[in-house]
């Protein structure tokens, strides 16, 4: 099929302003409105559907019995759900902070004209292509205090050498932390290294004209240049944070009791384990609520920034 | 910063020596847990107790793999997880081509076919790569009930092409965007409908965003956990909840070697993709950050 041997027959129809060239002009709308409507209902309208849950008692089975806030206020008195929130920021605090430090430490040295840049790249990033299940799985391995890293580490002839994180209730949420910045600085030393290679050489060149050292040329010009390297990650971070919930099944299964709990595995077993609907539900809308307090002002500042630039 | 680099005093002859050093530590820190996995999936369970972590296997065997794949026990049932490999599968391919089929659709109708409000839509949609999908499973388990296919691999395709299409369709839009409007608008004139164009001259130079998408879509799916354990059956499960259910089977001995060839079979296809075309795997997760 040729573009020329169809074009008379084409032409024809949109000399005529007929059907055929009204269903045209219809024609992106057409194609667009099944995302819209499917983007309509399956997001906007089951956000609506679960905060509506939020508002009733149900339990096993969904029912539309509302109790108000009820399930808000159950939510705040439960135990279980502020250990869950206290872990996220903790778990979340240290997964960012630990992710952008190491990201932009590797990307640092990564710049500095490394013979195979490639293959170490290829090293750091790999993670990313994993399952956050298999993470858990190999993690869980690693930190087993009988088998994994204290064993191996005991059989060097360090025989006190303890590392028991994974079972020991005060330390289990920071295997999480361990496992999830293995599996995600590497991105973030991606993100940075992009950024570095971004920035005009021509600034950096005339500081060193003027005689400005590595560390403060990195201080004074490479940072400010990366500030939206490391908005962005922070965004993508966070997200990958609060949406953690395979990961803590895998490694820890929210243990040992609930001492590693997040909020999306407090509101899984709620929904679909303890048959608590309306609580569930209550949990997902305050983790929908902590998802746009990191979105909002994301969005405002790159609105406002692409008004200004 | 040649100039800094290419002076090679003791000092700066140190300084790379260090360098490399660090460098070399990291990439151990990042290989350990994945050598660890491919040692221990081939060593015999009774060295697995003798041994440790990083000691070779003196006589390999591929046996834990067989029974990964064929005999485990993932919960009540003793088949391995190479049904569940193959579950992902037929939920991944179709999921993938379907979603990135309509992103492309959407990138281009948004972009070079903008009518009054056309932003406003692609903003409404974008919002759904942002949602915790906690918030969107209870609804959606009643409306898979309601469908018919609740626990179904088809259930299971449409979830994730919902929840993808967000993703494909910025992916096509913010290409699409940088594709120059002459040769489309020359079109316009010439006549040529909405899908010639898009056939004609938008989808031969589409090579790269196709691949972008296709690796995005094909890890995010194959990787799911949440979809996965929240909307299937024992018979639709995708390989990520058989490994969980493997690994937290607790009948008789723990067999940690069968736990981590399960662990190398779930991760080897999204690892493959990552070896083949890292490069597009990279464009696609900062393609997801850097917004349109």
């Amino acid at each position: 099929m040729s573009l020329t041997s169809s074009r008379p027959r084409v032409a024809r129809a949109a000399s005529r302003p007929s059907s055929a060239g009204r269903l045209q002009a219809w024609l992106p709308r057409l194609v667009l409105a099944p995302s819209v409507a499917i983007s309509l209902f399956f997001v906007y309208g089951f956000m609506l559907w679960t905060f509506i849950l939020s508002l009733t008692n149900s339990r096993l089975l969904p029912s539309y019995e509302f109790v108000g806030f009820g399930q808000y206020a159950r939510l705040m008195a439960n135990e279980r759900w502020w250990v869950a929130s206290t872990n996220l920021m903790i778990f979340g605090g240290l997964f960012v902070l630990i992710c952008l430090a190491l990201g932009a430490f590797l990307a640092i040295l990564l710049d500095q004209r490394i013979r195979q840049e490639g293959a170490l790249r290829t090293i750091y990033l790999y993670p990313m292509a994993l399952s956050f299940i298999v993470t858990g799985v190999v993690w869980k391995w690693l930190l087993n205090p009988g088998l994994g890293i204290q064993a191996m580490v005991r059989s060097w002839g360090f025989e006190s050498f303890t590392f028991d994180w994974l079972v020991n209730p005060d330390m289990a949420v920071y295997t999480l932390v361990i496992a999830a910045v293995w599996q995600a600085s590497g991105f973030v030393m991606a993100l940075f290294l992009a950024g570095l290679r971004g920035i005009d050489d021509s600034i950096i060149k005339a500081a060193q004209l003027d005689g400005a050292s590595l560390p403060r040329i990195y201080l004074r010009v490479v940072v400010p240049c990366l500030r939206p390297v490391v908005f962005s990650a922070v965004m993508i971070l966070a997200h990958i944070a609060i949406k953690s919930f395979d990961l803590v099944v895998a490694l820890t299964g929210g243990g040992p009791g609930y001492a590693s709990d997040l909020p999306a595995t407090f509101m899984y077993a709620h929904a679909f384990t303890r048959a608590q609907i309306g609580l569930g539900s209550a949990s997902a809308m305050l983790m929908l609520g902590g998802v746009l307090a990191i979105l909002i002002p994301y969005l405002y500042s790159e609105l406002r920034g692409r008004k200004h630039g | 910063m040649d100039n800094v680099i290419r002076r090679r005093t003791p000092a700066a002859r140190l300084w790379r020596v260090a360098l490399y050093a660090v460098l070399v530590v990291a990439a151990l820190f990042y290989l350990l847990p994945l050598v660890v996995m491919v040692i221990t999936s081939v060593k015999p369970l009774d060295e697995i107790s003798a041994g440790s972590l990083l000691s070779l296997p003196m006589n390999p065997t591929l046996a834990p793999w067989t029974k990964a794949w064929g005999e485990a026990c993932t919960g009540m049932r003793c088949e391995g997880v190479g049904g569940y490999f193959i579950n992902s599968i037929a939920i991944v391919v179709p999921a993938v081509l379907i979603s990135t089929l309509i992103g492309a659709l959407n990138g281009y109708a948004l972009t070079k076919w903008r009518f009054k409000g056309s932003e406003l839509l692609f903003a409404l949609m974008l919002f759904g790569c942002f949602i915790p999908f906690q918030v969107v499973l209870l609804p959606m388990a009643q409306t898979l009930g309601w469908l018919g296919i609740s626990s179904s691999r088809a259930g299971l395709i449409l979830v994730h092409v919902v929840f993808g299409i967000a993703f494909t369709t910025l992916f096509f839009r913010n290409f699409y965007v940088a594709i120059p409007t002459e040769l489309v608008s020359a079109a316009k004139l010439d006549g040529a409908g909405f899908f010639r164009i898009f056939w004609r001259i938008l989808l031969p130079v589409s090579a790269p965003i196709i691949v972008v998408s296709v690796i995005w879509q094909f890890t995010q799916i194959w990787n799911d956990f949440l979809f996965g354990v929240a909307f299937s059956a024992h018979d639709t499960q995708p390989v990520t909840v058989a490994l969980n259910n493997l690994v937290n089977t607790s009948t008789g001995v723990r067999e940690y070697n069968v736990d981590m060839a399960a662990a190398m079979i779930a991760a080897l296809p999204t690892l493959l993709v990552y070896v083949l075309a890292g490069k597009y795997f990279v464009r696609g997760l900062t393609a997801g950050s850097v917004k349109g």
